[in-house]
């Protein structure tokens, strides 16, 4: 232990002694950005009215409660239904148009990088409302339709970003020798370049399905009634008052990313290789 | 044909006009089949955002009768409650930057100076919250911070404070939860930007006398501000348009320009009023944006002056 706090730490010569306060301060930091999350879990188990930590009784009263609402059930339903479409429309057109700018050299392709992206810019409250207002014109409110489409457009620039990185990397003379050979240019895609970026593609799409999972401004305009979200159902239910169901959607929920998490994780390592 | 691939520079040969023109033939239908393939998601972001925001443009100057006006800008120039809940946004987003840097700014330094495996592991505590749904982790501060909560408990069993003290509902909660919200936004440029920092510029800096503090302050600290300010733009641009976090932290008390937006569709109906509003937060956004990129652009032209 002495040794190490001698132990000079980085090329400057300081020693981890000297710098144990960073190492302290970083330790805080993290724990403050994990913690929040991870102590509703046990929470949801309390079998109070008032969420206690650590509870004082242990159930799953909230957990029984979740699963018995046809309500939040079916929210759940709506909610898995619109990320998977989601991922199903954005990633395909994220991967198409990433290719595209990719490989053209055409002198708008910023232009068009450029306006793909911009729903990451545009405030979600007005994107929200807009689409709200055109809904309304085209019947389209409160339809999965409806949702899954303004989520695209929320998960597209993602996707664009994700894929067009690994493009980036990607060194295209491989799909040029498959065409040279007699490849049509969508089976030397499918076959050459595809499989060698397929780590950053499956991100992409976990992005997508999480990006309209966790959705709720857009969510709160646009959808409602049978094929409202679960995230616009606790929204709902968290201005009203503090319902320890939601303490065990949230549980629900924090498991889905963290699998989410773990899976980019364990697709993403092989990136680099 | 792939030829066209390989030699874009050939494509204007003078002296054989014939294969020259073939292969800017091809080369451009090469291009327009290449742009064809952005056309789905392009049509999708042109019909679901652009032509919705086009619209609400339109109804910001339109009256309520119907006739053109600049009436809803005018009432958002005279109207005190507007002026500030835009000083509202400005402040809560300001704060949270500044919040965001001093808290996140150590902890991407700590991280880069980590051994890969150390810091991918310690990375996952700024990447597990940046995947969880931001609702859930805007109820967790609730929980933790409201009157009866852990925290309160907590800091009168130590004796930190005697009555409960009030942690949300208030600036103060809201704050907290953006900043916890915003933290991976921040960290997560600064860390890259860090450590694409050459080691060898320390390495000669101590070489040369520096002590570590100052080789920190005059080599890596400067090195590492273009990540810095990228990440402080992403979070601040991004604050100001929050909408969330601040509803169920401020519990009304702190009113953001995203909030009044819904409250003319939902409560008053008033869609030029609210377009207004959105009109006014885009530009903002977007200034925000633009200006940031031309200082960017000028750092970037003195860096290359200094070097």
């Amino acid at each position: 232990m002495r040794n190490w706090l001698n132990a000079p730490a980085s090329e400057t010569q300081i020693t981890h002694g000297q710098r144990l306060w960073l190492y302290v301060l970083a330790g805080i930091i993290m724990i403050l950005l994990v913690a929040p999350t991870v102590i509703v879990i046990p929470m949801s188990f309390s079998a109070s009215q008032y969420l206690e930590f650590p509870p004082r009784e242990w159930s799953t009263r909230w957990y029984d409660h979740y699963f018995a609402s046809a309500e939040w059930m079916s929210a759940t339903w709506t909610s898995l239904t619109v990320g998977t479409l989601t991922m199903l429309v954005a990633t395909p057109l994220g991967v198409m148009a990433a290719y595209g700018l990719h490989v053209s050299n055409f002198r708008y392709a910023q232009f068009i990088f450029i306006t793909l992206i911009t729903p990451m810019m545009v405030p979600i409250v007005l994107i929200g409302i807009g689409v709200f207002y055109v809904y309304v014109q085209l019947r389209l409110v409160n339809t999965i339709l409806g949702i899954t489409l303004a989520h695209s457009i929320l998960a597209i620039p993602l996707v664009v970003i994700v894929v067009g990185a690994a493009l980036k990397t990607y060194d295209m003379n491989q799909e040029r020798v498959a065409r040279s050979l007699g490849a049509t240019r969508l089976y030397a895609f499918l076959a050459i370049t595809l499989p060698q970026i397929r780590f950053s593609v499956i991100t992409a799409a976990l992005l997508a399905f999480i990006t309209s999972f966790d959705e709720v401004v857009i969510a709160m305009f646009i959808s409602g009634g049978d094929n409202s979200t679960l995230t616009r159902s606790m929204f709902n239910a968290l201005r009203d008052q503090i319902d320890p169901t939601i303490a065990s959607i949230s549980t629900i929920m924090v498991l889905v990313s963290t699998t989410l998490l773990v899976a980019s994780q364990i697709f993403g390592k092989d990136k680099g290789k | 044909m792939a030829v066209a691939d390989f030699a874009p520079g050939a494509v204007a040969e003078p002296q054989d006009e014939p294969h020259a023109t073939g292969l800017r033939d091809d080369a451009f239908r090469e291009r327009m089949a290449m742009l064809g393939l952005c056309s789905p998601a392009l049509l999708l972001v042109l019909v679901v955002l652009v032509s919705p925001v086009a619209w609400l443009f339109w109804l910001s100057f339109l009256a309520n009768d119907g006739s053109l006006s600049l009436e809803h800008y005018e009432r958002m120039i005279a109207s005190k409650s507007y002026a500030r809940i835009f000083w509202t946004t400005f402040q809560v987003s300001t704060l949270t930057t500044m919040l965001c840097i001093l808290i996140g700014y150590p902890l991407a330094y700590f991280l880069s100076q980590l051994p890969p495996r150390a810091a991918a592991i310690c990375l996952i505590t700024v990447l597990l919250p940046f995947w969880t749904s931001l609702l859930v982790r805007t109820y967790a501060w609730l929980v933790l911070l409201q009157r009866k909560g852990l925290l309160n408990n907590w800091a009168i069993e130590l004796g930190l404070w005697d009555e409960p003290v009030k942690l949300v509902h208030n600036m103060t909660g809201t704050l907290i939860g953006m900043t916890h919200i915003m933290l991976p936004f921040l960290v997560l440029p600064v860390y890259g930007a860090m450590k694409s920092i050459d080691r060898d510029y320390l390495k000669a800096a101590s070489n040369l006398g520096a002590s570590p503090v100052s080789a920190f302050w005059q080599v890596f600290f400067p090195l590492s501000l273009p990540g810095l300010f990228a990440g402080a733009l992403i979070v601040f641009v991004l604050c100001l348009g929050f909408f969330v976090t601040p509803v169920v932290l401020g519990g009304g008390k702190v009113i953001m320009v995203s909030m009044r937006i819904t409250d003319n569709i939902e409560l008053f109906f008033n869609w030029g009023a609210a377009s207004a509003l959105g009109v006014v937060l885009l530009a903002l956004t977007m200034g925000t944006l633009y200006a940031a990129s031309r200082l960017l652009r000028l750092d970037r032209i003195l860096g290359e002056g200094n070097g």
